[in-house]
């Protein structure tokens, strides 16, 4: 089989790709660090400034370890819903659920205000900030859901979670109005999007939350497969719909709402990175869509990282303009070369 | 001797699906609509059997109902001898395929990729195809006469090679019964005809029930062992000469510019 070969050669590739990728992610950056000190301090060993050392065991390889899990989850759960909605412009971001995730960290960073003390510090820990993202991201997916019964047009769903999107922006301008400049920078800063932020523990919290999601992601492989012909010929095929949809709306939900709480609603990643999967290994198998989609969105979110950090340079961009910057016209270029866009 | 021959004939053409005092319709807030009451029909192996009916006389309702998307108002569904209420989806999903009308999604599925979508309910967890497996899909294939056509894309080929596929795909899950809803609309004549006889050959050659619904009367007139006929009166279900003899066919259409002529097995516009 001429795929398989192909199929095998790819993998390799992005393999290579992958850990060229995290290495130069741990390597780049605004303070200069020679590439043998890297492995060194990598390696466990004593690297000859003790500050390059603390940087790249404290900040660089958390950040990287951060940018692989953001970039998976997010892909996976772009291409969970693309296959559920049966629509090639799903994703966490189109949907809403970045914007519902939104919502309910608002809540907890701009209204903590209102609760009383021990009640604030509770919500305003890792755990508190994960739960709300989680919980916004759920909120909207049932909603997405109720009225992808309803109408059973897809356009719909579109135009749902564009209205969410607007909904929560004005919901945020309303909480912010009374809220403290303290808890708005706070917010702001979050929205931009940030993958540096993470102490260890949240990484070991992110890893769970990511894995979670991947494994129900993988369990779901043979229902996706059989949603490719819809849900009545699905049906028909002996899937549980119900309880396969089930997981899927969890596994998303847990995917892209812990990722937002941690790492900022990041946009793009989750809508583009499916179609280059789809584009590049020309199938429809979500064994194999699987992979790539790990893959290329481990791959592309440690590039935006790089661009991110600008190296040599003393500035960072946020890391949600740099993926739309990048994101975006991969979608128009995906819209405009193919005709039938899968 | 003769006897004995009809006896295993008989035997041969086991019931695969039967309804006992079957009532069908919708419920809903406003009070139930009832489509047909006292339905008692059977599905033999072997036979090829046409639904016939005016629009909106509740074939569909009927294929739904005997194939337990929906519930009957009342009275019983049986395949295999066992109620269809009672299957599990997986169960009967290794009993009863379909070939619905409806689009399929966006997807690059190739033909094979489709096909092989039809074993399903006997893979593992994640859907690995054994060498069982892919022997059976390549026998679907070849039934259907698609085996050149495996690996291009479901998008890539025609309307009538893809209902092709999709009867494929119904024949690698491997189930005594087939239901086809309408499969023969938006195909000429040409495809009509051979989808029809494609069909015939298929429940010959692999003692399968197919039951489709279809608004080609003429030829579900030719090729079908048995017709199942929806008229506002009653249903009734009976090979398609005695169908004629019995004039069964003069009240499928309540219009007087539509005539059965009997003798030629067709219906004249006058």
């Amino acid at each position: 089989m001429a795929n398989k070969k192909r199929n095998t050669i790819l993998f390799v590739v992005l393999s290579l790709g992958l850990l060229l990728m995290f290495f130069a992610s741990i390597s780049l950056g605004s303070v200069t660090i020679p590439l043998k000190e890297v492995f060194t301090s990598l390696t466990g060993g004593q690297a000859t400034k003790s500050t390059w050392e603390y940087i790249i065991i404290n900040y660089r390889l958390p950040k990287a370890i951060t940018a692989v899990l953001v970039g998976t989850g997010l892909s996976i759960s772009g291409l969970l819903m693309q296959t559920l909605f049966r629509n090639p412009l799903a994703g966490p971001d189109v949907l809403g659920l970045s914007s519902g995730a939104s919502l309910g960290v608002a809540f907890v960073i701009l209204g903590a205000g209102f609760l009383p003390s021990f009640l604030s510090i509770i919500a305003l820990s890792s755990y508190g900030i994960v739960l709300a993202s989680t919980l916004g991201s759920i909120l909207v997916l049932f909603l997405v859901l109720w009225v992808s019964q309803k109408l059973r047009d897809t356009m719909a769903i579109l135009i749902i979670g564009l209205m969410f999107g607007s909904f929560t922006t004005s919901i945020v301008s309303v909480l912010s109005y009374f809220s403290t400049a303290e808890q708005l920078q706070k917010f702001t800063f979050w929205s931009m999007g940030n993958l540096g932020n993470l102490s260890w523990t949240n990484i070991v919290i992110l890893t769970v939350c990511v894995g979670i999601g991947l494994l129900l992601s993988v369990k779901s492989i043979k229902s996706l497969n059989a949603l490719l012909l819809g849900e009545n010929y699905a049906k028909s095929m002996g899937l549980n719909f119900k309880q396969a949809r089930l997981i899927i709306i969890f596994a998303t939900s847990i995917l892209s709402g812990a990722i937002t709480a941690f790492a900022g609603p990041v946009a793009f990643i989750g809508i583009a990175v499916p179609h280059i999967a789809k584009l590049t290994f020309q199938t429809s198998n979500h064994t194999i869509l699987f992979w790539s989609t790990l893959f290329y969105g481990s791959i592309i979110m440690l590039f935006c990282d790089i661009v991110s950090q600008m190296p040599g340079f003393d500035v960072t961009l946020p890391i949600n303009a740099v993926t739309s910057i990048i994101g975006a016209p991969v979608v128009i270029w995906l819209l405009v070369r193919k005709r039938n866009f899968q | 001797m003769s006897q004995q021959l009809r006896i295993l004939a008989s035997l041969k053409m086991k019931n695969i699906l039967t309804t006992s005092n079957l009532n069908i319709g919708y419920k809903s807030k406003k009070g139930v609509t009832t489509i047909a009451e006292n339905l008692n029909l059977s599905l033999a192996s072997g036979k090829l059997i046409t639904l016939i009916g005016a629009n909106g006389i509740g074939k569909s309702t009927l294929l739904r109902t005997i194939t337990g998307i929906q519930k009957p108002l009342s009275g019983n569904v049986y395949l295999n001898e066992k109620n269809i209420s009672a299957y599990k989806p997986l169960e009967l999903a290794q009993n009863l395929s379909l070939v619905l009308t409806e689009k399929l999604p966006p997807s690059n599925l190739s033909v094979f990729e489709l096909v092989a979508l039809g074993r399903q309910p006997y893979t593992n967890w994640v859907g690995t195809l054994t060498p069982e497996d892919i022997v059976k899909v390549n026998e679907a294939l070849a039934l259907t006469q698609i085996t050149h056509l495996a690996k291009k894309r479901h998008f890539e080929i025609s309307d009538g090679q893809l209902q092709k596929v999709l009867i494929s795909r119904a024949l690698a899950q491997d189930t005594p019964l087939i239901i086809l809803d309408e499969p023969t609309t938006h195909l000429d004549l040409l495809h009509k005809v051979s989808l029809f006889k494609l069909l015939k050959k298929l429940t010959q050659e692999t003692e399968k029930c197919i039951l489709f619904s279809t608004h080609d009367i003429d030829l579900a007139i030719q090729l079908s062992d048995e017709m199942i006929m929806m008229t506002p009166e009653n249903i009734v279900q009976d090979e398609p000469c005695n169908l004629i003899s019995n004039g069964n066919f003069s009240n499928l259409f309540k219009d007087e510019h539509i005539i059965f002529d009997a003798e030629k097995g067709k219906f004249i516009v006058t």
